[in-house]
């Protein structure tokens, strides 16, 4: 018997901000999923599962959260679940969510994920000081930084790029009312002369600390057939992980990345990602992650994606948007972050973009990643379903 | 085999929260000595509130005040009072429906000993002296055979409304880095870097952890790495971390050391900070009655070239 084709027919996000005081954890999850609930023109009882993600629990110090969000989220004798895959956590989510829908277990589903980085400290949850080890380093960035250099010695990128990555990004932000930061006075060198934190990272090419959720609600055919706007259709969808540290790792270029992207790209019938998909929202949480992970995910040769960024390919009106959203370099709260890749990738397919729509967009990728860059999550959806 | 090493390893860290408009007039109200509850649609009374119906998934908003004083629904006896609980003292842990509430509340009770304890006893609110809108202003609950109290009648509206919370959370765990990193650790003690080879891909693992994580089987041949080695990457830190003693900037690099199958992570010293490259060939700097390296130091040999170490980045 072959999948229920999944469709995407409600998204609802809160607006990204450094601190949400005003509402609790369930206030900002309510508010995402109201939303979605909103664009699918479906109340809670139209729901017949909950799929939750988030980060890490010590970036709230609420062990469990789902436990606690399942009266906001209308989960109360439905079955509800949390998927955990670090940062790409809300990519994940929304996968296993769409399990649920192709495997026709559930018809209707809402996926949510979250994450309120003001309540806590990211680079201390990351950063625990465990006994016999030598303390030499606090948060991502620094682990990020060192695979960037490796990155720009075998790519042989000019340094420019990774400012290029971040002033494009910035300015996507810009035409997306949900984005975090909205820098209207943005310049190239701006970017360029904000200072080094993790040479070669510089603070403009880092993405901020954000609270924020997102929700989508994906249905089976019938519902989509409901739906007052059009859906998204999910093509592929895949997950992928590797040990953080190993023999042989590519830092660069996981072998998990590539063995994911192969796999959505096998569901969905792509052999040219390049010409056959018309823009992607990629996890870049350090400007430099757009060109790797072009090459990663097969839109560019190895040692070639820095080439797409500096000819502008990835702008907003470029050949591949890139981001088109803003981005993890405008948004980030960490859980969401993924499925706000997923989510904006839907929107472009439903034409419903808004200011940052890429006219004509008929198949957008959505991706995350995690941890170490060891746990990858992407789907690529469509305007149309999957076989038509 | 030597004894694994253990040591504690306490998680401590001030979360914030904020309590959103029903857990603020909650909070708020506990400072004033009014205990609110929050009314459902099918007028149901929720002690304590929430702000979204339990069985329908409504927004609730509708506060209303209950009694001081209730009834014991379920407890029990927690003789070995731990840290941060209610009482320093043996007592009993309660469900209590406050009277006007359908709900319970769970809180301590403060009794000689479990006998003095039953289900459907009469309890009443014990107040902390100093309260700042937290549920640690009911300092507890005692045993009161009066009347039932009346509410006072308030509207939850109040001057200066608690809207956050510091809410410390401590764990404690008892670490061990496990017998092939106690192996590990012990070698550093004399200087020696000790990996481990994997008898199946044959890459050497510094630091070890017992097992190789692309074959998934068991190491155990000790093997002595460096103590020179090759900087594979780097990246210069300009931030101090708080609770780091190094001064900024310095480098944080990648080095694999001679025979091991990845790099590790250092620190590189006695070169300024902007001449660091990868390829670099570096020895370690040890101090008196440290455990790891202080940092690397450049040996002075010519650098390694790029094919030699693109592998272990």
């Amino acid at each position: 018997m072959s999948k229920e084709p999944v469709a995407v027919v409600g998204i609802g996000q809160s607006r990204h901000v450094a601190a949400r005081r005003d509402v609790s954890l369930a206030g900002l999850v309510r508010e995402a999923a109201l939303r979605a609930l909103q664009d699918a023109e479906l109340t809670w009882a139209d729901i017949d599962a909950v799929v939750i993600g988030k980060a890490p629990d010590f970036f709230e110090g609420v062990m469990m959260p789902e436990l606690y969000l399942a009266d906001a989220l209308g989960a109360v004798g439905k079955p509800m679940l949390r998927v955990h895959t670090a940062g790409s956590v809300g990519g994940s989510t929304a996968l296993v969510a769409a399990n649920l829908v192709a495997a026709r277990v559930h018809g209707t589903v809402l996926t949510l994920a979250f994450e309120k980085q003001s309540e806590s400290n990211a680079m201390w949850g990351l950063s625990l000081p465990i006994p016999f080890q030598q303390p030499l380093l606090a948060g991502a960035g620094g682990f990020f930084a060192p695979h960037i250099r490796a990155y720009m010695r075998r790519s042989g990128a000019p340094e420019t790029i990774g400012a290029l990555v971040a002033y494009k990004d910035r300015r996507n932000a810009l035409k997306n009312p949900y984005a975090h930061l909205h820098e209207h006075d943005i310049t190239l060198d701006k970017v360029m002369a904000s200072p080094m934190l993790w040479d070669p990272v510089r603070y403009s090419e880092t993405c901020p600390s954000s609270d924020g959720a997102c929700a989508m609600i994906l249905t089976d055919r019938a519902g989509a057939a409901r739906a007052p706007r059009p859906p998204a259709w999910m093509l592929g969808g895949a997950m992928r992980s590797e040990p953080t540290l190993f023999a042989g790792k590519d830092f660069v270029s996981p072998q998990a990345g590539q063995d994911c992207a192969a796999d959505v790209y096998r569901q969905a019938g792509i052999t040219d990602p390049r010409r056959e998909i018309d823009g992607a929202e990629i996890y870049v949480p350090f400007s430099w992650y757009e060109p790797m992970w072009l090459e990663n995910l097969g839109f560019a040769g190895e040692g070639e994606g820095w080439k797409l960024t500096e000819a502008g390919v990835t702008e907003l009106d470029g050949d591949l948007p890139v981001n088109m959203s803003g981005g993890v370099l405008s948004t980030n709260p960490i859980g969401a972050s993924g499925m706000i890749r997923f989510a904006e990738a839907a929107l472009q397919v439903r034409g419903q973009a808004g200011e940052h729509q890429v006219d004509g967009a008929r198949r957008v990728l959505g991706h995350a990643y995690g941890g170490g860059s060891q746990f990858f999550s992407m789907w690529l959806v469509g305007d149309r379903p999957p076989d038509s | 085999m030597s004894v694994v090493l253990k040591a504690p390893l306490v998680v401590e860290f001030p979360f914030t929260r904020s309590l959103g408009p029903v857990q603020s007039a909650f909070l708020t109200g506990l400072r004033e000595r009014v205990i609110l509850g929050v009314r459902t649609r099918d007028g149901r009374v929720l002690v304590p509130p929430v702000e979204y119906d339990p069985v329908t998934a409504e927004e609730l908003g509708d506060l209303v005040e209950v009694a001081p004083t209730g009834t014991v629904t379920t407890w029990a006896w927690n003789p070995a009072p731990r840290r941060g609980q209610p009482l320093t003292t043996p007592f009993a842990w309660v469900l209590v429906r406050l009277d006007g509430a359908d709900t319970a509340l769970l809180h301590a009770l403060d009794a000689p000993g479990p006998a003095a304890v039953h289900t459907g006893m009469r309890v009443r609110i014990r107040w902390a002296g100093e309260r700042t809108g937290a549920i640690t202003d009911i300092a507890c609950f005692e045993p009161y055979d009066g009347h039932r109290a009346e509410p006072t009648g308030h509207t939850g509206e109040f001057e200066d409304p608690v809207t956050g919370i510091v809410a410390a959370a401590r764990l404690d765990y008892t670490y061990s880095p496990g017998r092939a990193q106690t192996a590990y650790i012990n070698a550093l003690s004399g200087r020696r870097t000790m990996g481990e080879r994997c008898p199946s891909c044959r890459k050497v693992y510094v630091p070890p952890r017992g097992a190789c994580p692309t074959c998934g089987v068991a190491t155990s041949e000790q093997v002595e790495v460096g103590p020179r080695g090759t900087v594979t990457t780097f990246c210069i830190v300009n931030i101090k971390a708080k609770n780091l003693d190094i001064e900024v900037p310095y480098v944080y690099a990648h080095i694999a050391l001679d025979g091991a199958g990845l790099a590790l992570h250092g620190r590189i010293g006695g070169i300024p900070y902007d001449e660091v490259r990868m390829g670099l060939r570096v020895e370690p700097v040890w101090t008196e009655d440290a455990r790891y390296p202080d940092h690397y130091r450049p040996t002075g040999e010519p650098d390694a070239d790029y094919d030699t170490y693109k592998e272990l980045l």
